[in-house]
């Protein structure tokens, strides 16, 4: 905030930054050659729905845009207990030999893009793709829309609450250069019982 | 060009800015009749340890306003819906996550203080914690927060310099009568300088609370627009006003001087209630929620 803000005590709500979603899929192919996470097919974007006619007819607008493309995924949604809306775009798994994440990533992009031209961008939380590892490790690559920058998050399966720290370092460190990876790991929110994880 | 939803406000930011000017125009002002009544070699002396008081209250202010309300700090895993709560919220505002502190009382509040946004703390207490509804909470929280985005702590401490520095210069002045110095001149400049240091007291005091109030509305308006949830906010503060009456009174005096930080004031003014309020009126709180509701659910 600048100086004027500070002292007239007005904030404007800060957009979303979506462009950064493109490089997703190339990340992907570097996590199954480098770590042996591949890539669910899925994702899923968390938003705050507002509430309202407004906000209604925006998201049945999407899920019908969503539902028509070819190939279309099977589009889902969800409230979680902070009241916020899992939206999870589900493709067919992906063959391993050939991961293409480029179709997840433009409805991800379009689920983006859509919500932001109806006004709602400040309502964008995150976006979320998982990985799977061969032994049933899993872990979410999480995209900060107001910071523009991916997280790695991943529970330990049946650990109730615990993060798998040593995991999402790897990710990280096998990302960084790739993606525009969050340097601070407090923002690492912790998004349990996420889709797909 | 995406649309926005965020409606500008240019009214409020007048006000704003006259209040702010205002309050300068006086603080320089007593510093000119000082100079004028005073020799020339007191006059900054005073004004330093004024903001020097200023700045220490503001430096320490999470501190000393987290022990003031016996509140302590909780981690994560003590409080895991809290933390999770102001998580997100910080997320979805791009700002540093503030320390989070519970105090243990019944009345219901909450407030936010510290001297910059990556330093700050955010206190709830255990009564607003077993009244409010998750979604109602987090209303609460984003108004807090959206007072340290805001960095109302800074703004309100600037503001009330003058009044600091113009209330001790009155003490000054009672001792000054009070001893041996009996001679015209000096009883004279004192009974001068008593007069506008009071003037300017009053006058500053009443601009303070015109200010506190509209940061009031500014935070309840980010604050919504945060949570996308107005209705939220408005419930939570009706349920809160209507929780402050039941509160014994011996707790309502014990906790006055943290008023300006709280969400809604512990303590009711009996007269010149509008003009000396910190906080605004309930019907003027929901009614711009109304709006905001109006604004957030309009079809294009």
């Amino acid at each position: 905030m600048g100086f004027w803000d500070v002292v007239t005590g007005r904030s404007k709500p800060k957009q979303a930054r979506l462009d950064a979603l493109f490089a997703v899929p190339d990340a992907g192919i570097t996590l199954q050659t480098g770590l042996g996470l591949t890539a669910t097919g899925d994702g899923s974007v968390c938003y705050r729905a507002a509430a309202g006619p407004g906000f209604a007819s925006t998201e049945a607008e999407l899920l019908d845009l969503l539902g028509r493309s070819e190939g279309a995924p099977r589009v889902t949604t969800s409230q979680d207990g902070f009241g916020f809306t899992w939206l999870v775009v589900d493709h067919d798994p992906v063959d391993p030999a050939q991961p293409d994440l480029s179709g997840l990533c433009t409805d991800l992009h379009a689920v983006n893009t859509t919500l932001e031209a109806q006004g709602y961008g400040p309502g964008l939380l995150c976006s979320l793709v998982p990985f799977t590892s061969a032994d049933g490790r899993r872990v979410g690559l999480v995209y900060l829309y107001k910071q523009g920058t991916f997280y790695p998050f991943a529970p330990i399966p049946g650990g109730g609450q615990q993060r798998d720290s040593l995991l999402e370092i790897q990710v990280r460190d096998a990302l960084t250069g790739e993606l525009p990876m969050e340097t601070d790991t407090s923002r690492w929110l912790p998004v349990w019982g996420a889709p797909g994880l | 060009m995406a649309r926005t939803r965020f409606i500008g406000d240019s009214g409020l930011t007048v006000r704003m800015t006259t209040v702010m000017f205002l309050l300068g125009a006086l603080f320089v002002a007593l510093i000119a009749v000082l100079m004028y009544v005073f020799p020339p070699q007191y006059a900054p002396i005073i004004g330093v340890i004024g903001l020097g008081i200023a700045w220490f209250q503001w430096w320490t202010s999470d501190s000393v306003a987290m022990r003031a309300m016996r509140a302590r700090e909780v981690t994560p895993e003590e409080a895991p819906e809290l933390h999770g709560m102001i998580d997100r919220l910080c997320a979805m505002a791009d700002m540093p996550k503030p320390r989070v502190g519970v105090a243990d009382t019944a009345m219901p509040n909450a407030f936010a203080t510290g001297r910059s946004p990556k330093r700050s703390v955010v206190v709830v207490t255990t009564g607003i914690l077993g009244r409010l509804t998750a979604e109602e909470l987090e209303g609460v929280l984003a108004h807090e927060l959206s007072h340290v985005a805001h960095r109302d702590v800074l703004v309100m401490t600037v503001a009330s310099s003058a009044g600091i520095v113009a209330s001790m210069l009155t003490r000054g002045a009672q001792f000054g009568a009070l001893g041996g110095r009996r001679n015209n001149g000096g009883a004279a400049a004192m009974l001068v300088m008593l007069v506008v240091s009071l003037v300017v007291y009053a006058v500053s005091f009443v601009l303070l609370r015109l200010l506190s109030r509209y940061r009031e509305l500014s935070a309840d308006r980010a604050g919504a627009h945060l949570t996308m949830r107005p209705r939220a906010l408005a419930s939570a503060l009706q349920k809160i006003a209507g929780g402050m009456d039941q509160v014994p009174q011996r707790d309502l005096r014990a906790s006055q001087s943290l008023n300006a930080f709280f969400i809604a004031p512990a303590v009711r003014g009996l007269s010149l209630r509008t003009l000396t309020s910190t906080h605004p009126t309930l019907e003027q709180r929901l009614e711009q929620l109304a709006r905001i509701d109006a604004e957030l659910g309009r079809q294009y």
